[in-house]
């Protein structure tokens, strides 16, 4: 609805009081009131932010200054931070980024085709079992992972899979993040009908409706998989706390941790600028995709 | 809607076998499911029975798991950190999520409706949720409430000499929800979706009968949108019981100071994976799943006094 049917909506119980002028008094008011609003949603925007901008500028700030001067204004701005930061941790930083990137395409390449799968089998096909399979999976979105955290890291450890990418990776292929499966669900589930049924009339089996139909339709949903799997893996700290154990495999979440526990030497201008480094791939997910992911939380009331 | 809201219909249609009289296609679906299938048994109901198992024995990894019945269970009744583990994570659970979705909820019905800069209140308020999980931003967090942080600077503005919030027992966790109440965002989008839902004609039936705005929010807005606030309240809920990497590099790893940082999770993760108590570790796993579940139960027999279905 547009601002100004609102208005004339909200004149109106207004309107028998008292005959011509209300209206123009009205407009008035309701002009104040919107600078109120906007002045409290900056304000508050000011207060969200702000946190942000100030690891940021402190992050070029003069490791001596930056506790001694909180002030966001100073033109004494340096990269030595980051040059610091870089090695800090025993190793490049960029051996770290590289980690958290293979961990989130391994991550997003199996989301987007197991989850893909099931939810072409929930949404379109009939079969034995279906709603009791259904209701299975939209359980374990809810189930606290801890539940098989123990037996999973015991059959990891048979494997051999300690200190490799695999633990975090493997499961996605097998649609763990029930999540995305429900996600992809909502959307076939959108697509109409009659698509479907003239493919079948022409002949065509399900794994060529699947491949040729649907996914193409489907992009959208796959978008919002990915960039959520993407947001989600880089900041995941449990699962490489648990697996990833010797500094050759860290992700960036565990290289930040050593700064924390070696927080004696209290380099914070170091710390600050690895931790800028981490955020920029999500501020980019976050400015690439945002569409998708309003839409994504939007039409699945996330998880 | 939400996973839940599909399981709450599902139950409710079960008996509605109005299905499409097409053949069934079994041996396609299967294939299908497969991988989700394989998932499901080998990373799921595999390891979920394994851990129930596992939490009557004691099983340290380096030997094969020995059978010890409800030790386990009597010694959780009997561990004061534990008890106080919960506690914080109660405090924290209670505290946070109401709070966060009252937020979301207040500014999702002043940005709602014809409001000009919508879209860029909406990217502002929503970035921190896509950032607040992250190591980063706990890092961020500590030294915001660090002795010589960001708020005490803003507090000594006015002469007030603040304490370091991160290393007194009293406030630290009052951090951690502030930082939970930080990302408001997402569930604000939620919201948002839900009050664009609700038909115009409801308001403008309603402006007819003469009904005020405050009487138009408890009469339409409100109501309709209870399905919304308790399907992410609930939600909220089970996910704040496993919040974790928060409390970690707030604390430095250490549930501290004095334990007031101890999450349930946080402490279930020192008894499997520094202790190497991995029996233990699964009975108090299988104790969070059970007062999850009883929390879930409790909220939907709840809902039936404040929330109103359409269907």
């Amino acid at each position: 609805m547009s601002s100004a049917a609102a208005t004339e909506q909200a004149a109106l119980p207004a309107a028998p009081a008292a005959p011509p002028r209300p209206v123009r008094n009205y407009r008035r008011r309701a002009r104040v009131l919107s600078v109120v609003k906007h002045t409290i949603l900056i304000l508050l925007s000011l207060v969200m932010i702000y946190p942000l901008i100030w690891l940021v500028v402190s992050s070029l700030k003069p490791n001596d200054e930056i506790f001694t001067n909180l002030s966001i204004f100073t033109t004494d701005l340096t990269l030595d931070n980051y040059i610091d930061g870089w090695d800090a941790q025993g190793l490049p930083f960029s051996q770290f980024l590289l980690n958290s990137a293979i961990l989130s395409l391994g991550a997003i390449l199996g989301n987007l085709i197991s989850c893909s799968l099931a939810a072409y089998a929930f949404a379109r096909l009939r079969f034995r079992g279906r709603n009791l399979f259904f209701a299975i999976m939209l359980g374990t979105i809810m189930l606290p992972f801890h539940v098989v955290l123990v037996p999973q890291f015991v059959i990891f450890r048979e494997l051999g899979w300690l200190e490799t990418f695999l633990p975090l990776i493997v499961p996605k292929f097998l649609a763990t993040d029930a999540f995305f499966v429900f996600l992809m669900v909502q959307f076939i589930r959108g697509l109409p009908k009659e698509i479907f049924e003239a493919a079948r009339i022409d002949g065509a089996g399900h794994p060529r409706i699947f491949a040729q139909i649907t996914l193409p339709l489907m992009t959208p949903a796959l978008a919002t998989t990915a960039i959520f799997t993407f947001i989600w893996t880089w900041g995941d700290f449990f699962g490489p706390l648990i697996y990833l154990r010797t500094r050759d495999n860290f992700p960036v979440s565990i290289a930040l941790k050593g700064f924390v526990d070696a927080q004696s030497s209290s380099n914070y201008g170091a710390m600050f600028a690895m931790s800028v480094v981490s955020l920029i791939p999500l501020f980019l997910a976050f400015l690439i995709g945002q569409k998708y992911l309003v839409k994504g939380i939007a039409t699945t009331g996330i998880k | 809607m939400s996973s839940l809201g599909e399981l709450r219909s599902m139950a409710r249609t079960r008996k509605a076998g109005s299905e499409d009289k097409s053949t069934p296609d079994n041996k396609a679906a299967y294939i299908f499911l497969a991988p989700w299938i394989l998932g499901l048994l080998v990373f799921t109901i595999g390891p979920m029975l394994a851990s129930l198992y596992l939490s009557f024995t004691d099983y340290n990894l380096l030997k094969a798991p020995v059978w010890s019945g409800f030790d386990n269970i009597e010694r959780m009744l009997n561990d004061a950190r534990l008890w106080n583990s919960l506690r914080v994570t109660f405090t924290y659970v209670v505290v946070s999520v109401p709070l966060q979705l009252a937020f979301a909820l207040v500014v999702a019905l002043v940005l709602d409706r014809g409001m000009r800069g919508l879209s860029f209140y909406r990217s502002i308020f929503y970035l921190p949720s896509l950032l607040g999980g992250s190591v980063a931003i706990a890092i961020l967090w500590r030294q915001v409430f660090g002795t010589d942080g960001l708020v005490n600077g803003f507090l000594s503005w006015f002469g007030i000499d603040g304490p370091g919030w991160i290393s007194h027992p009293d406030y630290a966790l009052g951090t951690i929800i502030i930082l939970h109440i930080w990302t408001f965002g997402s569930p604000m989008v939620i919201f948002l979706a839900g009050l664009r839902q609700i038909p115009d004609m409801y308001y403008e039936a309603a402006q007819v009968d003469g009904a005020g705005k405050i009487r138009r929010f408890f009469s339409i807005t409100f109501p309709l949108l209870t399905p919304i606030i308790f399907f992410n309240l609930v939600l909220q809920i089970i996910f704040a019981f496993q919040s974790f990497t928060q409390a970690y590099i707030v604390s430095g790893g250490t549930g501290g100071p004095s334990d007031s940082t101890m999450f349930f999770t946080l402490y279930l993760y020192k008894q499997a994976f520094n202790e190497l108590d991995m029996g233990y570790a699964s009975a108090m796993a299988w104790f969070l799943l059970l007062i999850i579940a009883g929390f879930t139960a409790f909220n939907f027999w709840l809902s039936r006094f404040w929330v109103f279905y359409d269907d």
